[in-house]
């Protein structure tokens, strides 16, 4: 969509702006999105098929930064503003309000593009074929339909509309690179909540989520509590809020069906308690990290604490996700709660009695969204989690008098014995370090086995007595709990803190450690948080383009380690060791 | 009969326009092995998901020993003592077997919270003596998702074992096995039912399993029961023979 807008100007530039070059432009514009989403499908995104669908989620964020890039590239850091339609640059009075005609337009075509996608999907082969696909791709392949072309055609008509959409955006809101996200964002939400798989339910969600954003902005500010909330500005989050009581009162969307038990069970490897070799390479790693002071540099040093940190809060994510089976889209929430609450706190009490408070909020938070997260699965679940994430960012982000709003807060420092480079480092290698061996020894205790057995066999979990939601709920505070311990650990790490450590980001980045590890492993995610946060910052010195770069780098993981780096490394392992039985075999 | 383990009154479950589940009573006794019978779609397996906990029925209670269960959830029904297993066997795959019984038997102690201690040692010898029971302990470190159907099937009947039921619900407890292991498997559930005491309710499309297994037969039709009473009775009920056959075919000649 953000391409479909920028093509569309340099096309529009191009042609110049009468009527035959403005509509020439959006089409052309809409053509190449979508070829250039074939394009993307047929050549990278068709090889993960395979692969977890979340992965896939990944592979698709590594594009997204790769095109940011690219226009930024191409078309600068500025805002382009698309010129008028021609022809439609007035405005008709409607009830007495001037409404341009531009808008009516798009007010009309919308519904017509509706109506032919339903056509197209419910009256046609292809539709029908589609459908077929979709449910059941192997069945589909095997009644003689490649279904190769047709997922490729799909994707083409899905890139051609979003960059029809973006197109048509263009005279109304300038062509900028913060598109991609929020838009992301918006078209999940607008999906989730009409229920997946519901055209009529995605309109619906669309209408109801655009009255309320304009009731907000018609509210404008509201006294309320003391402080002033500005309705104006909830508009950010409406539609999260929208999702959030559409989720928990309809937890399948407006117009979407309960997934059925899914005919195919999922693969599930065989997890073993860690042995004592695991337990001596930890301890070595430990060792070796506490003797690094001695070896490098401050800088090092203070990247060396990043790593420590978003490793813990991967650990974190993994812990629900891998034993739990829960994904959740919104983990940084923990990680900001637990963020401000240090700050906050140490206001009022010492560091370190801070520091254990801190992540009693997060655990708080974690305890009232994962009451309703855990009513819900898949990618229901993953959305509510996000909408609440969302939901308490707009508030750290509006309540100017408590967070400092955009700004933050800033001079949240460690105490004293604890503030040269070296002593933090020491720290925070202690606690992460500690709570991360603590929730691996939970995931092979009896409570960690409960929660995978919920994940396994929710059926069969309740057959013999296991309460399923208490233990996902016990499961998603804990992880919670541990996230928010990241969070403050941050916190004073940093000095400062903004309404950045629980946006949207933060909770991708959480999710890219966590799959480029191996989600199927338990060490997978501390590697993934170490390569992440050190490629980041290697990246961001060293190129303007680092996002691209880091797209790539991400693409290039996913496509050589579904299974993430060290679920990989695994399997080579126990590659090696076969061939090595088999050997000893051959010579006995 | 004194005191019914189970008694089941009245229980009746629509879905959409197709009743499902037509006002169905009929009694199960402590230690009583009870076959429920009939063809496709008469209701079986909604019985059984009513039964266990998964479904609300629109009317009727169900009253294990003077407890109600309608209403009441899954885990709940489990931990009264009711145990069972699957038409599709349901496993934990990403543990070993003797795992899918340890979390039982800790499930069952209420042992579910325990955060830091490591689960290996815990009741390792008691689930390996169950797994002795059911003829699959040299299997206890295989990976479950490995096992070949018919060890799933006694792994199921393991874990169900594994919470002392008073009452054990099998939904087709032979489905899916060749002839000669079907009449095994029913064998070994016989005995340990028998050992352990529990009343056994379970559905079968094999009648010589029926016939050969159970001390009463239910026989459900389109959500009704049609006849209940000992095999040889329910052998000569000529309704019977005629919702199986629509002649005077012997149901147990009927091929499964």
């Amino acid at each position: 969509m953000m391409l479909g807008a920028y093509l569309a100007y340099s096309l529009i530039g191009r042609f110049g702006a009468g009527p035959l070059g403005y509509w020439g432009g959006v089409l052309l514009a809409a053509l190449a999105v979508g070829a250039l989403g074939v394009l993307l499908e047929r050549t990278l995104l068709r090889r993960l098929y395979g692969a977890p669908e979340l992965l896939q989620l990944i592979a698709t964020f590594g594009v997204v930064l790769l095109i940011k890039d690219a226009a930024l590239a191409v078309w600068g850091a500025e805002d382009l503003l698309g010129p008028r339609a021609p022809g439609l640059g007035g405005a008709i009075a409607i009830f007495g309000q001037p409404v341009p005609q531009y808008d009516l337009l798009l007010i009309v075509l919308a519904p017509i593009v509706l109506a032919a996608m339903w056509v197209a999907l419910s009256r046609t082969r292809w539709g029908l074929l589609v459908r077929a696909a979709t449910e059941d791709r192997e069945m589909t392949a095997a009644l003689g339909v490649n279904p190769s072309w047709l997922f490729s055609g799909v994707f083409f008509v899905g890139a051609l509309l979003a960059g029809l959409a973006g197109a048509l955006q263009l005279p109304r809101e300038p062509a900028n690179l913060n598109m991609d996200l929020t838009i992301i964002a918006d078209v999940f939400v607008v999906t989730v909540v009409g229920g997946l798989g519901s055209i009529r339910g995605a309109f619906v969600a669309a209408l109801i989520i655009g009255i309320v954003r304009a009731l907000c902005i018609g509210i404008g500010d509201v006294a309320l509590f003391g402080s002033v909330v500005s309705f104006a500005k909830l508009t950010l989050v409406a539609e999260f809020v929208v999702m959030a009581v559409v989720l928990v009162a309809r937890p399948w969307g407006l117009y979407g069906q309960p997934p059925g038990p899914s005919a195919i069970a999922e693969q599930r490897d065989l997890q073993v308690p860690p042995g004592r070799r695991f337990a001596i390479a930890a301890a070595l790693l430990m060792a070796a990290l506490a003797a690094a002071p001695l070896l490098v540099d401050e800088y090092a040093l203070v990247l060396g604490a990043d790593m420590l940190i978003f490793a813990l809060f991967a650990v974190s994510l993994h812990f629900i996700m891998g034993p739990g089976g829960m994904a959740s889209f919104g983990h940084a929430a923990y990680f900001g709660l637990g963020a401000y609450a240090a700050a906050l706190a140490t206001r009022s009490m010492p560091m370190e009695l801070a520091l254990i408070v801190a992540p009693l909020a997060a655990g708080i938070g974690a305890l009232v969204f994962g009451w309703f997260c855990v009513r819900l699965s898949g990618v229901y679940l993953a959305m509510l989690t996000l909408a609440f994430a969302q939901i308490t960012w707009a508030t750290v982000y509006q309540w100017d008098a408590l967070t400092g709003g955009s700004n933050g807060l800033v001079g949240v420092w460690p105490a004293v014995w604890l503030s040269s480079r070296v002593a933090y480092y020491w720290l925070t290698l202690a606690i992460a370090g500690g709570a991360i061996a603590l929730l691996w020894r939970v995931v092979f205790a009896p409570f960690g086995y409960a929660l995978r057995a919920v994940r396994d066999s929710p059926q069969r979990a309740a057959a013999i007595g296991i309460d399923v939601r208490a233990v996902r709920w016990a499961g998603f505070v804990l992880a919670g709990l541990a996230a928010g311990l990241a969070g403050s650990l941050y916190a004073f790490s940093k000095g400062s803190i903004s309404p950045d450590s629980l946006s949207i980001p933060r909770s991708i980045d959480a999710l890219v450690m966590v799959l480029l590890g191996g989600l199927q492993t338990l060490f997978g995610p501390v590697v993934g948080a170490a390569l992440l946060a050190w490629l980041q910052d290697t990246l961001a010195r060293h190129t303007e383009y680092w996002r691209a770069m880091l797209g790539a780098a991400i693409l290039v993981l996913v496509l050589l380690f579904p299974q993430g780096i060290v679920g990989a490394l695994g399997a080579a392992a126990r590659a090696l060791r076969q061939r090595g039985i088999g050997k000893r075999a051959a010579a006995a | 009969m004194t005191q019914p383990l189970l008694a089941i009154r009245g229980i009746a479950k629509a879905f959409g326009g197709v009743q499902a589940l037509a006002g169905v009573s009929f009694d199960v006794g402590a230690g009583e092995r009870v076959a429920v019978i009939g063809p496709n779609g008469a209701g079986k397996t909604t019985l059984f998901n009513v039964l266990d906990g998964q479904l609300a029925p629109d009317r009727g209670s169900a009253v294990l020993a003077g407890r109600a269960l309608i209403g009441l959830s899954s885990q709940a029904i489990a931990r009264l003592g009711v145990g069972r297993t699957f038409q599709v066997t349901a496993t934990f795959a990403s543990m070993t077997v003797r795992e899918n019984v340890q979390v039982a038997l800790l499930a069952q102690r209420g042992q579910t919270y325990a955060l830091l201690s490591p689960l290996r040692a815990r009741l390792a010898d008691e689930a390996q003596s169950l797994l002795k029971q059911v003829g699959i302990d040299s299997l206890s470190e295989r990976a479950a998702a490995t096992l070949a159907y018919g060890d799933l099937k006694r792994l199921e009947l393991a874990v169900a074992l594994a919470g002392t039921p008073r009452l054990l619900l099998m939904d087709e407890p032979t489905a899916g096995l060749a002839p000669p292991e079907r009449a095994r498997l029913m064998r070994q559930v016989s005995d340990l039912a028998r050992l352990a005491g529990s009343a056994v309710l379970f559905t079968e499309h094999d009648m010589d399993v029926v016939f050969a297994h159970a001390d009463r037969i239910v026989v459900l039709n389109r959500g009704r029961v049609i006849a209940i009473g000992a095999p040889s009775a329910v052998r000569a009920n000529p309704e019977v023979r005629n919702v199986y056959l629509g002649s005077g075919r012997d149901p147990e000649a009927r091929d499964a």
